[in-house]
This record gives structure tokens, C-alpha cells and sequence, in this order.
């Protein structure tokens, strides 16, 4: 019986300060064993365990893509024990990962069509491996049209700033980067809410349009009516959720919201779906 | 169907008790403390077989209140420094004398949940598996007992290896499965009587136990309403206003399965552990930010009947997820009946 508590060894291969205020920190990850590496088989919206030797466990989207070989990447904001722990860890040190975890985004029912992706602050991290998953030359022909709106406070808050520079200059994805407020003279895309922003520049709702929105609840809050108003139906609106958890594996009571767990049935719903369950997210 | 006689005054009774020991870890039913009566390793002392519920139910025997999975060392000169490890496990035989069919049935259904197509859990599942239950029939329902209407019964079979019936100076057993042969096998207890005779005995004392239940639990409507429906009824407010989160109704509960996970260390060493939980406390759902979905007691006590009553009987259509043992009614210090409430539930028409 395989033992789904027991972490993958891994190594920190490298770690980048993402944003101004140091809070976030993207993580790379070898694995120890090559056949640990085999094993870790994921989908771009599906999640992971960080075990933290002595300190426990925390569930972080996935930051890399399935089409990233070789490594993991997690982007792990400074909250609690757990993670402002890990903000302490060096280069080389040894860790755990267990995973993945979770559904993820429904590939199979985005093929061949247009994505929308609308992300706000530091929930940019499973849309960042879903946007390199898609541009990869393999696949970039089995979708459709991709526009990304990605809004953070600040210039300085946005995560993964050179692959966005370097999305912006392609010309087959549509990028359309705002924060809140500029502070930087030579800012020169948007300025506003991510929900103005979507309401100015998303695509409209076709039946081959989806849209997939992950960010802070007040995000979420506000550009859930824009999305309606530009006649996005509930089953064409994908959101990826979180609460906390424990075991990952839908056994530990905690992540449910009705009869669904969000570790184990989630994270990625749609909105269709949320509407029949307690909103306890 | 095997029936097996015990006389209890030969002596063959304690004798057997005795003899299984060798093979097996033995729990059953022991005096703690005045009146409070748990399972127990029984060693010399003999299980006291007349008191009906135990305290807490026998939940733990398969899922301790703290388990260690993993282990590691934090120390920096040692190669596996950091490394989890899979801890030793005891993985002797254990038998659970005495049990009653109530709480045996409850393992059945806490198994859906540790032991599924996607992933299982090796501790509750080994543990489980290497438990023997011999179990007890009950002659007298609790005047809080409700185990029938439940969906189970004082004389229900399902989960149990052996069913004891007392027939006050000896016992008729049934033996159900081959690991309750096993166990009769290791207690030298073999005197096979006429199953006929033996079969119809017992189901005249099960007759006469059903005939006594005072109490019961309305569930045969749940089934039809939507969640949202009884999520969203008014009575939740009323119905948790007393309850002080003290979280009794889980710890005593046979079906309450939720747990933490929590990595303790002493000096270099240290081990990853198990522990129960309850979703009557507001740290179990708090988020690192600070944002709690459930973060009244009003929205935990929905959460906990909303469990048993309704999202557990969605998601598996085996019944709810209760066997109706009466211990969270008998202990909960401020009267929060689960049996009003599924009755609330159960009669809840929303109106639109």
C-alpha cells in the first residue's frame, strides 16, 4: 500500500524574491530520487503538500508546467509557521513534497477554444503554469485565442515579471498587465481594478470562450457581475479555490464545502458547480 | 452459519479470554472510573459485560487520538537529516471483545472515507484490518439508543467477526467470519451446537430487544432535498445557540473521523503525527490570513449535522452517518439532540 502521507524528498534548487515586499518567494525543487520525479505526474491547476521537516505541512498551487522538466516550482507567500520558515531556507537544503494534488484546470474541455485568464495579486501562480502550458509549441495550436489579465497593487507586486515583459512582445497571446496604482514613472500598461480591466478588455462570451479567474475574494467578488454583463454563463467561468487543509488526500474533514472537498474534488470548480454548493471558501 | 456455546460458569469463558492473548492485543469494556466505562486492554481483568455504551466508543482502538506516521531527525550531522521516515508500527493482532453492533458499524462507515479508489490510508486501513471484532448483542436498548432507526440494530451483524448473544448463564455465538473463527479457534472456544435451535433462540431475544426502542431518528426524506435547501433553513440559528463548542459530540462519536496533522519535536528528533480533530473548533477551518469560513458556531454546528445527515448520505448513498449509539445526545452539556435536528431537517419544506 503506497503511503500518501509520505513526502517526496526534494532538494531547494533556487529561490527568487518575487515582489517588493520580499513576502513572496518563488521556490525551486529537484527531486532526490529520479523515479520520484517519474512519479510526479501533474496538470497545470493542480497543488501540492510542502512538508517542512519539524514544522508541517502547506498546500501551494503548482508554479511550473507540466512542459518544465526536470524541477517543481512553487511561489509560497509568507504567512504562517510553515511558510515563513520556508522564507528562511536556503539553496540545497532538503525538504518534502507530496502530490500532486487536486483536479486542475479541465484541459480536456478547454482544447480548441478561447481562455480567458483573469488573475489578481499572488494567485497568479497555477495561471502562470497554465500560460506556459499553453504556449508550449506543442500546444499552443490546440487552443484558440488566450488573453491574460493580470493585476497586482503595484509594478513591484506583480509575480514572474520577465516571462510577463516576455509575453507581452508575442503576438499570440494577448497580455494586459494593471495595478492598482502606479509609483513608476515608466509604467506603461494599465492602471486600474482588475474588474474595470476585464470589463474594457476581455474577450466577449461566446460558447467557446472560457474564462478562468483566480484571486483574492474581493477580486473575485467584483468581476463575477463583469463577467455577467459581458454574458459569461456560470458554466463557462472556471475558478480555482482554497481552505485550508491538512491531508490533501479528502480525508481529513476540514476543506469541504458541502459534500465536495476542495483538496480532493477542487480545487478548480466552476462556477455553475459553486452555485449548488455553501459558499464555506 | 456456525453457533457456538460458551458456558460462563466452567470456567471455559475466562479461560478462553485468556488463551487469546497469546495471539491477540484484547480490548474490552473496563471500569475506568466510578461510573465511566471504556475499552481497555483487558490483561487479567474480566470485560464487564452488562454495561451498555462504553463512554467513549471504541473508535480509537483503530484510529488513536494520536498516531505517529512518519518520523525524522533535524540533526545536521546525521545523513537523513530532514528525511521522513515511516515509523515502526505495532502490527500485532487485536480483538475488540464486547463491542457493540453499533460501534462495530461505525468502523464500516468511517472505512469510505480512509479507504478509497484514489488514495488510502495505511494506518486506519492496517489497523483496521488487523482488529478482530467480537461483538456484543444488546438485550436492552439505552433509553437513548436509536441504532434502528439509524439503519443498524442491537443485533446488527455488519462489521462484526463474531456476534456474542447473553443468555445470562451462557453465551450463543455467531461466528461470522473466517477471522472470527480464528479467534474462537485461539480461544479454545469449539463446542458447536445445533444451529437451528441456537439461530431461532437468538432471533427471539432480538425480537424482544427491537420491541423495547422508546426512541428514534426520522431520516427518510433527506434524501430528496437539495443541500442548499437545508443548508439554508432558518432553524440553525436556534438550533446552535446553546452549544459551547466544547466538541464532546466528536470526541465521543464513533463516526467522527476528522484530524489534524501536527510534526512534534524533541531536541534533534521528531515525528509526524495524527491527531483527532473536530469541526466544532474554529481553528480547524482558519486560514493562514485570517479569513475563516466557518467561523460561528452557528456555521459549525450546521457543518457537523450538515455531515452526518445530508452531505455524507449524497455522497455515498449508504445511509447517514450515524448509527444512532446516543452518546452525543447523553453527553452534550447543553441538550443539542441530533435527533430533533434530523427531525427539523427531515420535515423542512423551504418555501419560495
Amino acid at each position: 500500500m503506497q503511503n500518501p502521507y509520505l513526502p517526496y524528498p526534494v532538494r531547494i534548487a533556487e529561490i527568487i524574491t518575487e515582489t517588493e515586499d520580499k513576502n513572496l518567494k518563488t521556490f525551486k525543487f529537484t527531486f532526490l530520487k529520479k523515479e520520484d520525479e517519474e512519479n510526479f505526474k501533474y496538470r497545470s491547476g493542480q497543488f501540492s503538500e510542502l512538508s517542512v521537516t519539524g514544522k508541517g505541512e502547506i498546500p501551494i498551487g503548482i508554479a511550473s508546467s507540466p512542459t518544465e522538466k526536470g524541477f517543481l516550482k512553487f511561489t509560497v507567500n509568507k504567512v504562517g509557521l510553515v511558510s515563513s520558515h520556508l522564507h528562511t531556507m536556503k539553496v540545497g537544503d532538503i525538504m518534502g513534497i507530496r502530490g500532486p494534488m487536486g483536479n486542475s484546470y479541465p484541459w480536456d474541455i478547454l482544447e480548441g477554444k478561447n481562455v480567458v485568464i483573469i488573475g489578481g495579486g499572488f494567485a497568479f501562480t497555477t495561471l502562470r503554469s497554465s500560460i506556459i502550458y499553453m504556449l508550449n509549441p506543442e500546444n499552443r495550436p490546440k487552443f484558440k485565442e488566450i488573453n491574460v489579465i493580470y493585476g497586482a497593487r503595484t509594478p513591484g507586486m506583480l509575480l514572474y515579471k520577465e516571462e510577463l515583459a516576455s509575453w507581452e512582445k508575442r503576438d499570440d497571446i494577448k497580455m494586459h498587465i494593471t495595478v492598482d496604482a502606479a509609483n513608476d514613472p515608466n509604467w506603461k500598461y494599465n492602471v486600474g481594478f482588475v474588474p474595470t480591466i476585464t470589463e474594457k478588455k476581455a474577450p466577449p462570451a461566446d460558447k467557446d470562450t472560457y474564462a478562468i479567474i483566480c484571486g483574492p475574494p474581493i477580486m473575485i467578488k467584483f468581476t463575477q457581475p463583469v463577467l455577467d454583463k459581458l454574458g459569461y454563463t456560470h458554466d463557462h467561468i472556471i475558478m480555482s479555490l482554497e481552505n485550508r487543509m491538512k491531508c490533501g488526500i479528502g480525508m481529513c474533514g476540514r476543506c469541504n464545502i458541502g459534500k465536495e472537498f476542495v483538496c480532493k474534488d477542487g480545487p478548480v470548480f466552476t462556477l455553475a458547480e459553486l452555485n449548488k454548493t455553501p459558499k464555506e471558501y | 452459519m456456525k453457533v457456538i456455546r460458551i458456558d460462563r460458569g466452567e470456567g471455559k469463558f475466562r479461560e478462553g479470554l485468556k488463551l487469546l492473548q497469546n495471539s491477540y492485543v484484547a480490548f474490552g469494556p473496563l471500569k475506568e472510573d466510578r461510573e465511566v466505562y471504556n475499552f481497555k486492554i483487558l490483561g487479567d481483568k474480566t470485560p464487564d459485560l452488562n454495561i451498555q455504551n462504553t463512554y467513549l466508543s471504541p473508535k480509537g482502538i483503530v484510529f488513536p487520538q494520536s498516531e505517529v506516521m512518519l518520523k525524522y531527525t533535524l540533526d545536521e550531522t546525521k545523513e537523513d537529516c530532514n528525511l521522513m521516515k515511516e515509523a515502526e508500527k505495532d502490527k500485532k493482532p487485536k480483538a475488540v471483545f464486547g463491542i457493540r453492533p453499533c460501534d462495530a458499524a461505525s468502523f464500516l462507515i468511517a472505512k469510505r472515507n480512509f479507504d478509497t479508489a484514489d488514495y488510502k490510508d495505511p494506518y486506519w486501513i492496517s489497523s483496521y484490518e488487523a482488529t478482530t471484532f467480537a461483538g456484543l448483542a444488546c438485550n436492552e436498548p439505552c433509553s437513548t439508543c436509536f441504532c434502528k432507526s439509524a439503519g443498524y440494530g442491537p443485533f446488527n451483524e455488519e462489521g462484526l467477526d463474531l456476534l456474542f448473544v447473553d443468555f445470562n448463564s451462557y453465551f450463543l455465538i455467531k461466528v461470522l467470519t473466517p477471522k472470527g473463527e480464528e479467534l474462537m479457534k485461539k480461544a479454545n472456544w469449539q463446542n458447536v451446537v445445533d444451529s437451528d435451535k441456537a439461530l431461532a433462540d437468538i432471533l427471539s431475544k432480538k425480537t424482544s430487544c427491537e420491541d423495547k426502542f422508546t426512541t428514534s431518528i426520522a431520516t427518510s426524506n433527506l434524501k430528496s432535498k437539495t443541500i442548499l435547501e437545508l443548508y439554508n433553513a432558518p432553524f440553525w440559528e436556534e438550533e446552535s445557540f446553546a452549544c459551547l463548542n466544547c466538541g464532546t459530540c466528536t470526541f465521543v462519536c464513533p463516526t467522527c473521523w476528522c484530524f489534524d496533522i501536527q510534526d512534534e519535536n524533541c531536541g534533534c528528533d521528531g515525528v509526524r503525527m495524527k491527531n483527532w480533530d473536530s469541526c466544532m473548533f474554529p481553528l480547524f477551518t482558519l486560514h493562514g490570513t485570517g479569513h475563516n469560513p466557518r467561523g460561528n458556531k452557528q456555521q459549525r454546528v450546521r457543518q457537523r449535522f450538515m455531515h452526518k445527515l445530508k452531505y455524507y448520505l449524497d455522497k455515498y448513498d449508504k445511509g447517514i452517518q450515524c448509527v444512532g449509539c446516543g452518546r452525543c445526545v447523553r453527553l452534550c452539556p447543553v441538550n443539542i439532540d441530533i435527533r430533533r435536528i434530523s427531525e427539523k431537517m427531515n420535515g423542512y419544506k423551504a418555501c419560495n
